[in-house]
């Protein structure tokens, strides 16, 4: 068994009105020196799987085909044995 | 002959017996709900994809319903050149399928935004717009949080050279304006077509402007142009 992690980003071109909000949150908080606040998703999920090269081909492509939308976002994933 | 209108139900969906209403009841035409578990849309000659918070909204807008079962059968069907009406929910669940392309983006101002806009029409004679007059101002409501049309710089040029922009925000008069934009859409943009002409998405309802007991019957346009489009189409074959 295998346990993937996923973080969806927004892609740099995409205005995010969120993080902007965020960010505009950090400041009435009195902390001026934080910038460029952006939202993502995260996502965890078990692969059964017999190798880790199995594992990691089928997390890309399930984030791929649904937990990313490639117009607006980009992801990372890692993949580690669980035990 | 009674043109059939297919309006898919998700969970979630609450535009859908709006729609139905607006085809039947408004247009005297048959309509049919069809759940999203079927598998086929049968013998219907429009499908709609409704307004509503398909799945919750959960992961995207639209993220999930495109994989429920009957979405093979309306891509099936589109692909066919069927046609395909997405509205709101709807045009979210065509971009999320690959039928339209781009991607609904969370509204600028970030608040859910439900109040009457104008509409140009930027191409009229559509199998969605027949009975619309280019540049025409058309007054329908929106009411979404994830409404900010998006896309890259190359597939906008496209758009735009193959004259699939349908519709656009404007003020009063028609003029297109940053200030009647109500939710940060790329070039003021509410509705598409495919380059085949027989897939649109917008998220303004007109389903929600067809009764003129609501006062407001500018949506009904679009309603009409469907069934105008489609009875002239199967007189022709």
């Amino acid at each position: 068994m295998y346990h993937s992690k996923i973080l969806v980003t927004l892609r740099q071109s995409i205005l995010d009105p969120q993080g902007k909000a965020v960010e505009h949150g950090v400041h009435s908080l009195g902390y001026d020196s934080v910038r460029n606040v952006r939202i993502g998703k995260f996502v965890e999920l078990n692969v059964d799987a017999a190798s880790r090269e199995e594992a990691e081909k089928i997390t890309r492509e399930v984030s791929e085909k649904l937990l990313a939308n490639p117009v607006m976002e980009d992801f990372s994933i890692t993949v580690e044995e669980k035990k | 002959m009674a043109i059939k209108f297919g309006i898919v139900v998700f969970p979630g969906s609450n535009c859908d017996h709006d729609s139905h209403y607006v085809a039947e009841t408004i247009l005297g035409q048959e309509a049919r709900l069809i759940w999203h578990k079927e598998s086929s849309v049968g013998d219907v000659d429009v499908v709609i994809l409704p307004g509503g918070f398909s799945y919750g909204d959960y992961l995207r807008c639209g993220a999930l319903a495109r994989f429920s079962p009957i979405m093979k059968d309306v891509v099936r069907f589109a692909n066919n050149g069927g046609a395909v009406f997405g509205i709101c929910n709807g045009f979210q669940v065509l971009v999320e399928a690959g039928l339209l392309p781009g991607v609904l983006l969370r509204n600028d101002s970030l608040k859910f935004i439900c109040k009457y806009v104008h509409l140009r029409v930027e191409k009229a004679g559509t199998l969605f717009t027949s009975c619309c007059r280019k540049g025409e101002v058309l007054e329908i409501p929106i009411a979404h949080g994830d409404g900010n049309y998006f896309t890259d710089g190359e597939t906008l040029r496209r758009l735009e050279d193959k004259d699939q922009i349908v519709f656009r925000y404007c003020d009063r008069s028609g003029t297109v304006t940053d200030e009647s934009n109500p939710n940060g859409s790329i070039s003021n943009i509410a509705g598409i077509i495919n380059e085949q002409g027989n897939v649109m998405g917008m998220m303004p309802h007109p389903e929600r402007a067809s009764d003129p007991v609501l006062h407001h019957t500018d949506g009904r346009k679009v309603f009409d142009s469907i069934v105008e489009s489609l009875v002239n189409h199967s007189q022709l074959v």
